[in-house]
């Protein structure tokens, strides 16, 4: 029996301190700090263009960055050429060799390390088993569906029982039915294999669903580390929020002080805010689509905050109903549990946003 | 009752795709007229070479005794050796000039990578048995290098010594096929295949041996073949360096000297074709299944690596020496063509631009005809091509392929076997006059569009393939006809692409020579390549003959300039350019 053996060396850390990286005037990442604990499936998730593929290459050593350096189990790896690092990086477009099968493309890196031939094929069916892709060891990987693909280029790399694995969107290519299959597979392999493992996406969902902690960046710049529950209910800017999830964003101006105290959105609604809550300077009002509820017009929200709206739009979208509301000049997404029998909000209708002071975030940009 | 009011509409409804499933009739005209030509300008003289190599002299019956006496004659065999020898060692010389320009300006930061790739196309702008007159001078017994050689050292190196003479000329001209393809193939390979090697812990040579190299194999191997083929066929290079134990050599003496009825020029003709037919076969087969064009999204190509000081001066060395010898040609020709004399001297005694004025003067015949006959067999290669890409990739018509299969075949056909198979089957030809067929210009101009219609066609197909179907389903559906939507809607759109074909068969047909060289029966109907080849074989004749080479050069390098700004500025119009 083919055990999947885990790490016989402890996992280890990944450490980038201080990294920045230009290319030209392009500043591409800006003082970048991170720490990744051993055996932590962690995720670079921002928009494209935000460098999380950039530091992903650093790491594997495809760039140079700089200032900074990176550490991997506390050694500074920053002057080793790519294939001295031991960290194993599976590619966006998988980047199989055409012109060698599965199982010859799986045993290159051991071939490359000197192991031994009967090693060698040891360990390639152990790798192909642990993809389920043991019977397809002689196909070229033109013959091979995208999911396919996608195994066998995870199983190449942790075929040389790297240190650290990068997957760089790994997902990408796949359609969206693999998408979450494969998803789960991958989450399975690493927690077998106890391995640091870092995954790049610009995909929140796939982040919030396999990763332990997620580096959200945006334009260069770490915005926020967190496991997706801490970012998604603690966001730490405006970003973060919008980002991950819908967020409903109102600006406005905190005017008065104490007990006076209270914000006035654009369009002339004014929400009292209770004195014990500090608030960033040039904040705005966020909360989330499913924390408001809509009531009828003049309802009273209790010791929540109630706003007056228009309905602008609804969206039936099976298990809740999504209305577009307009609070002053700000269109706010407001969802509501569908009960068949239950009156909707018609279009055009007066309503209220109701909210309770916790589903309430302050963040500046 | 009820059911035929529902099956009216329906019969209607199913008509049109009935109609686009077959095809109108104006398409099948078209396919017919399209195989009647191909069938009488390359069917029928390549099946009358095969029907005389096949049958006994003089009667109709099959015989083999034609091949019999092919391979018992010590000077055939010797011929089919030689021409073996000659297209493989030419291989082996062609790749040891491309291999390192194409790895060095693809791998590494290099300065004038552009200039390295754009001058390594320079020698197939001139026939090759022009460059030979000119390397003769340069490197023959008695050319500039050796008889400074013999100056400074005191011995001499027989570069053009017979064989190695044919290898010499050949694999300088023919070089960029390999150059082309190679770095074509070499530039396709994914960064990421690279890297994901490096990440596996592969490096320097090993990662070249197991990754970069398989990869750009298939087109180091197109190249090759093509090389090897275009060797093994031609005709006039040998001749013009007095070799004549080789097979086209051969089947051309047989035919001129002998006469169109001795067997043993077609017996060679179809020995030519098989090895073509082989050579090109071998290279299909070797490239099967390995489209490695590995690209992806437009990204780039191997990471280029920046020299260190060493490396820089070897690569720049060796960069310069072989282009030096492949521009040699070139230097020679120019020199030759104001030149009075040059002889024995490492430079000519004196110059002059006597050669030019008369090359403008009296032989400017030579420069009318090539035009007229290259823009002719160029513009019945486009309206073939994109009439027969047209038929293939956009009606549904039975045996379409077979247009484009028999169009491709001419890719096999050596260009003496054209010659002798349209000498033997038009010259018995005659108009209501009493002249043969074979003897009129005409002539030379199918030949010589039979000859490069693969290379339009595949230009049109390219092009065409790029338009999307609804492109013209948008101009039907506004009410255009099938007629009128190829006129108004997929012509313009696929300019770019037929005026890349129409350069190719034009350039190449301009200097073309295996073929036409038995059918000019008149100096007054000579394209330039036979003016060129006449000057050349007299010492007397080599002044004006190379002034005629350097117009030759001249002329298609300006054509293709003019043509690539062309693409360039219509391309930038619709937008399609990067």
């Amino acid at each position: 029996m083919n055990a999947i053996a885990p790490l016989t060396t402890p996992a280890v850390s990944v450490d980038i301190e201080g990294v920045n990286l230009s290319y030209g005037d392009n500043h591409v990442l800006k003082t970048v700090d991170l720490s990744i604990r051993p055996g932590e499936f962690f995720a670079f998730l921002g928009p494209s263009g935000c460098g999380k593929t950039t530091l992903l290459r650093l790491i594997a050593g495809f760039n140079q960055a700089d200032t900074g350096r990176v550490l991997i189990g506390g050694k500074d790896i920053s002057g080793l050429p790519p294939w001295k690092r031991d960290v194993g990086m599976v590619f966006q477009s998988y980047a199989l060799w055409p012109h060698m099968s599965v199982a010859r493309n799986v045993a290159f890196g051991l071939e490359e390390r000197g192991v031994g031939r009967a090693e060698v094929d040891r360990r390639v069916a152990v790798a192909l088993d642990l993809v389920g892709l043991g019977h397809l060891a002689g196909r070229r990987p033109s013959q091979l569906s995208g999911g396919q693909q996608q195994r066998v280029a995870v199983a190449r790399t942790v075929a040389v029982e790297p240190k650290v694995l990068l997957l760089d969107e790994p997902l990408s290519n796949l359609d969206a039915k693999m998408r979450v299959q494969v998803r789960r597979e991958l989450r399975d392999l690493q927690q077998r294999l106890g391995l640091t493992t870092i995954f790049v996406t610009h995909d929140q969902e796939e982040a919030n669903t396999i990763c332990d902690r997620i580096a959200v960046m945006n334009d260069g710049v770490v915005q926020q580390v967190g496991t997706p529950m801490e970012l998604y209910e603690r966001p730490a800017n405006l970003f973060v929020a919008s980002f991950l999830g819908t967020a409903n964003i109102l600006d406005g101006t905190v005017v008065g002080t104490g007990g006076e105290r209270h914000f006035a959105i654009k369009g002339g609604i004014k929400l009292p805010i209770s004195a014990d809550i500090t608030i960033p300077d040039g904040a705005k009002l966020v909360f989330r689509p499913q924390h408001a509820a809509l009531t009828g017009p003049a309802a009273s929200a209790g010791d929540g905050l109630a706003l007056p709206c228009v309905v602008a739009h609804r969206e039936f979208l099976g298990a809740s109903v999504r209305y577009g509301v307009r609070v002053g000049e700000t269109e706010v997404a407001v969802d509501t549990p569908f009960q068949s029998g239950r009156d909707l909000h018609e279009i055009g209708a007066d309503a209220t946003v109701t909210l309770s002071p916790h589903a309430l975030i302050w963040l500046a940009d | 009752m009820t059911a035929i009011p529902t099956a009216i509409p329906t019969a209607t409804s199913t008509l049109p795709r009935a109609r686009r499933l077959s095809a109108t009739p104006g398409q099948i005209a078209l396919a017919l007229a399209i195989a009647a030509f191909l069938l009488l300008f390359l069917g029928l003289p390549v099946g009358t070479v095969l029907y005389v190599a096949f049958t006994e002299k003089g009667t109709s019956n099959f015989t083999l005794v034609n091949f019999y006496d092919f391979v018992r004659t010590e000077l055939f065999m010797r011929s089919l050796w030689n021409s073996f020898y000659v297209s493989a060692m030419s291989v082996v010389w062609a790749s040891v000039f491309a291999l390192p320009l194409a790895y060095l300006t693809t791998r590494f930061v290099f300065r004038g990578a552009m200039l390295v790739q754009t001058l390594g196309f320079l020698p197939l702008i001139m026939p090759p048995f022009v460059g030979a007159v000119a390397m003769q001078l340069f490197f023959g017994r008695n050319g500039s290098i050796n008889l400074l050689l013999d100056d400074w050292f005191g011995f001499k190196i027989g570069f053009m010594e017979g064989l190695n003479g044919v290898i010499f000329v050949q694999s300088v001209h023919y070089f960029p096929f390999i150059l082309i393809n190679l770095s074509a193939a070499l530039r396709n390979i994914d960064r990421a295949m690279e890297e994901a090697a490096q990440n596996l812990g592969s490096s320097g040579f090993r990662l070249f041996r197991r990754i970069v190299f398989p990869l750009a194999l298939p087109g180091y191997l197109a190249g090759a073949s093509l090389v090897f083929v275009k060797v093994f066929d031609d005709l006039a290079t040998p001749l013009l360096l007095n070799v004549k134990d080789m097979l086209a050599p051969q089947a051309y003496l047989r035919v001129t000297s002998i006469g169109i009825a001795d067997p043993m020029g077609y017996v060679i003709s179809v020995v030519l074709i098989v090895a073509s037919v082989i050579a090109m076969w071998l290279s299909a087969l070797a490239l099967k299944g390995r489209d490695y064009a590995t690209t992806q999204r437009g990204g780039g190509g191997l990471a280029r690596r920046v020299m260190t000081p060493w490396e820089a001066v070897l690569g720049y060395g060796v960069v310069i020496l072989i282009l030096g010898l492949v521009l040699a040609p070139h230097l020679g020709l120019l020199l030759l063509s104001f030149a009075t004399i040059w002889s024995f001297s490492p430079l000519p005694d004196a110059f002059t631009t006597a050669h030019y004025a008369r090359v403008f003067g009296e032989s400017s015949v030579y420069i009318t005809n090539t035009l007229i006959y290259a823009t002719l067999a160029g513009g019945i290669d486009i309206v073939l091509g994109v009439a027969i890409a047209y038929l293939v990739l956009r009606t549904k018509l039975i045996g379409r392929e077979w247009l484009d299969w028999a169009a491709s075949a001419a890719l096999a056909i050596p260009g003496v076997v054209l010659g002798i198979g349209y000498l033997r089957t038009f010259y018995g030809v005659t108009l209501p006059d009493g002249t043969p067929l074979a003897s009129l210009w005409i002539t030379i101009v199918l030949a010589l569009a039979i000859r490069r219609l693969p290379y339009a066609l595949r230009a049109c197909y390219a092009a065409l393939q790029q338009i999307s179907v609804s492109l013209e389903e948008a101009a039907e559906n506004l009410g255009a006809t099938k007629a009128r939507t190829v006129r108004r809607v997929v012509v313009p759109l696929m300019a770019g692409g037929i005026l890349a074909g129409f350069v190719t068969s034009f350039s190449t047909a301009a200097v073309e020579l295996s073929a036409t060289l038995m059918l000019v029966q008149s100096n007054s109907d000579a394209p330039l390549a036979f003016g060129l080849y006449v000057f050349m074989q007299s010492a007397a004749g080599r002044g004006p003959g190379a002034a005629l080479g350097v117009v030759a050069v001249l002329l298609v390098a300006l054509c293709t300039f003019i043509s690539h700004l062309i693409i360039e500025r219509s391309q930038k119009a619709k937008g399609m350019g990067h």
